[in-house]
């Protein structure tokens, strides 16, 4: 087990299974289609990250650099999290970008009945350390536990 | 963030819960990027990404109805991006079917909506507003609340205007208390380029092509290009304009780049010079190898990867006066030396409708229509985007297209080839 210490985003506290992309998370291309076409599980149809595409993303601890792509972004992420098909969690290894944090504070003052800690600034060795499958638990202050 | 008494009173609810709820998003937008202050929008309009009436964004309309319900609107008239269908456009009765009674609607309800919040006019709809024929083109140092990615990078870099690459809502939000946070792509620190990208091509780098492998590259750091204004001048040119578009378009959606700087010939470039780039920062070369490596790693997406077109799209983003001007003339040649009269695969031309309006009254929009290619208001992206597209063969010189759907990328060139009957 390894522990990391990040930023507060947005606050929360989750369990989860851990989804990881070393390359930037394209929201557009890995959420909508999934979204619109009713996709339970909610798998990531970017075509583009070898790493995720195909993947379910609902409930997952999502592990990334960054998101990327169109700024359509911040919205799609708050409709997701208002659908209730969300990430569990987005666990950022640098600073997190406009579009992510516009998404994840959408849904923090928006969207009630709906928590999904986001949590930026873990550093590089937590994205190297962490690997689809492990068990995830963010805690409230920013302290990220990987096991 | 420290807010001003007016700034601090709307926070404090004294305009309302609703007006609250506005600047307690910006002010935690904010905050996760340690903004100090928020600053007033100085553009005249602004510019909104969410413009398609889709069925699965109804939390975002069902906010939209909050801002109305509250009398919270924006004092700032603003233009949206592309509508998402039009008749005119190929569609057979199956996506005719989804499109009209499964996926967009919404439409007319999001456009009624649209008009209540603030929409410009009724032809205000694309992702180039800052086109001359559109009239959204801010001045230099203009601070913006826009949303669209390929119009941020665009308005920041080329015209010099200060924004951030926000989100669809983030966008109208601004607007509505009329002051952003000041962070980022606002701050003279944070316009500084942190790559230095050496073009070192034989050719003129295909636009598109050049902003992908930078957007991948850099994802949303500051590149500064040094050897691009061998091959597109040292003048902002329609020319040079529309090959920065698109070529913006493609490090934003690519990668995440709101800014770029071109070593003589943007405006901040052309003022600063070399004292934009921050020390240490990183350096990437690109040559013709490089540029041919990007597009062979391209995942191709059809079934069948000979299979042989069924649509083509031209125009994301969408095209200038000149772009259409053109590739009428390039068509209509390559239609003459082939010896045929009409293109052979369905082709579509997307453009501004103030653009098309006045492209309609020039004699290239008669000479256009004569070679088989249909023009049209709409958002490629929004059109592709849907199982029924995915099976079918769509190409493309869009990269952005290319990336959000399974549509299949090709050079300008090859395109034309292609359209007039050749393989590639």
């Amino acid at each position: 087990m390894k522990v990391f210490k990040g930023r507060v985003v947005t606050p929360g506290e989750v369990t989860a299974e851990a989804v990881v992309t070393h390359e930037g998370f394209n929201t557009l291309a890995s959420l909508q289609m999934a979204l619109q076409f009713g996709d339970k599980e909610v798998k990531c149809g970017d075509q583009n990250n070898s790493e995720l595409h195909g993947k379910p993303l609902i409930g997952k601890a999502l592990c990334l650099p960054q998101t990327i792509g169109s700024t359509t972004g911040g919205l799609v992420l708050y409709c997701a999290c208002a659908m209730k098909k969300n990430p569990a969690c987005m666990l950022f290894s640098g600073h997190i970008d406009s579009l992510a944090a516009a998404g994840a504070v959408l849904a923090d003052v928006w969207v009630e009945g709906v928590t999904m800690p986001v949590v930026d600034s873990l550093g590089d060795e937590f994205l190297n350390y962490v690997k689809d499958g492990m068990k995830v638990t963010v805690k409230p202050d920013g302290e990220v536990c990987v096991e | 963030m420290i807010l001003n008494k007016e700034q601090q009173a709307i926070l404090n609810g004294e305009k309302g819960e609703t007006l609250a709820k506005v600047m307690k998003t910006l002010v935690m937008y904010g905050d996760a990027f340690e903004a100090e202050k928020l600053v007033p929008i100085t553009s005249e309009y602004n510019h909104l990404v969410t413009s398609f009436g889709l069925k699965v964004m109804s939390p975002v309309y069902d906010l939209m109805q909050q801002l109305l319900d509250a009398g919270v609107i924006s004092e700032q008239k603003f233009s949206v991006d592309p509508r998402p269908i039009d008749k005119n456009v190929p569609a057979n009765f199956l996506q005719n079917f989804v499109f009209n009674k499964f996926m967009y609607t919404k439409q007319g309800f999001y456009e009624d909506q649209l008009n209540k919040l603030g929409l410009m006019n009724k032809d205000a709809f694309t992702c180039t507003c800052y086109m001359d024929e559109v009239g959204n083109k801010p001045k230099k140092g203009d601070v913006l609340s826009w949303a669209e990615s390929s119009a941020v990078v665009y308005a920041n870099s080329v015209l010099g205007a200060r924004c951030n690459r926000n989100s669809g809502i983030i966008d109208i939000m601004g607007s509505i208390v009329g002051y952003v946070p000041y962070f980022g792509l606002l701050t003279d620190e944070g316009r500084k380029a942190t790559w230095v990208v050496k073009v070192k091509t034989t050719k003129k780098p295909e636009a598109q092509l050049l902003g992908s492998a930078i957007g991948m590259k850099v994802m949303e750091d500051v590149p500064y290009v040094q050897g691009l204004d061998k091959w597109i001048g040292s003048e902002l040119t329609d020319s040079a304009c529309a090959y920065l578009k698109d070529f913006g378009a493609a490090t934003a959606s690519n990668g995440a780049v709101g800014l770029y700087h071109i070593e003589n010939l943007t405006p901040e470039a052309k003022e600063m010079g070399e004292k934009l780039i921050c020390e240490g920062a990183k350096e990437y070369i690109i040559d013709d190898a490089e540029l041919k490596r990007v597009q062979d790693n391209y995942p191709v997406m059809w079934k069948n990867a000979d299979a042989t077109p069924k649509l083509c799209f031209v125009g994301c983003p969408h095209l200038s006066l000149e772009q259409l001007k053109e590739w009428t003339l390039n068509i209509e040649k390559e239609l003459k030396a082939k010896g045929i009269k009409k293109v052979t695969v369905p082709t579509v031309f997307t453009a501004a409708p103030k653009v098309l309006e006045t492209f309609n009254k020039t004699e290239y929009a008669e000479r256009l229509k004569a070679t088989g290619v249909i023009t049209s208001y709409i958002c490629p992206l929004m059109y592709m985007n849907n199982p029924l597209c995915k099976k079918m063969p769509v190409i493309t010189s869009s990269n952005k297209l290319r990336t959000y759907t399974s549509a299949r990328y090709y050079t300008d060139a090859e395109i034309l080839t292609i359209i007039t009957g050749g393989k590639k």
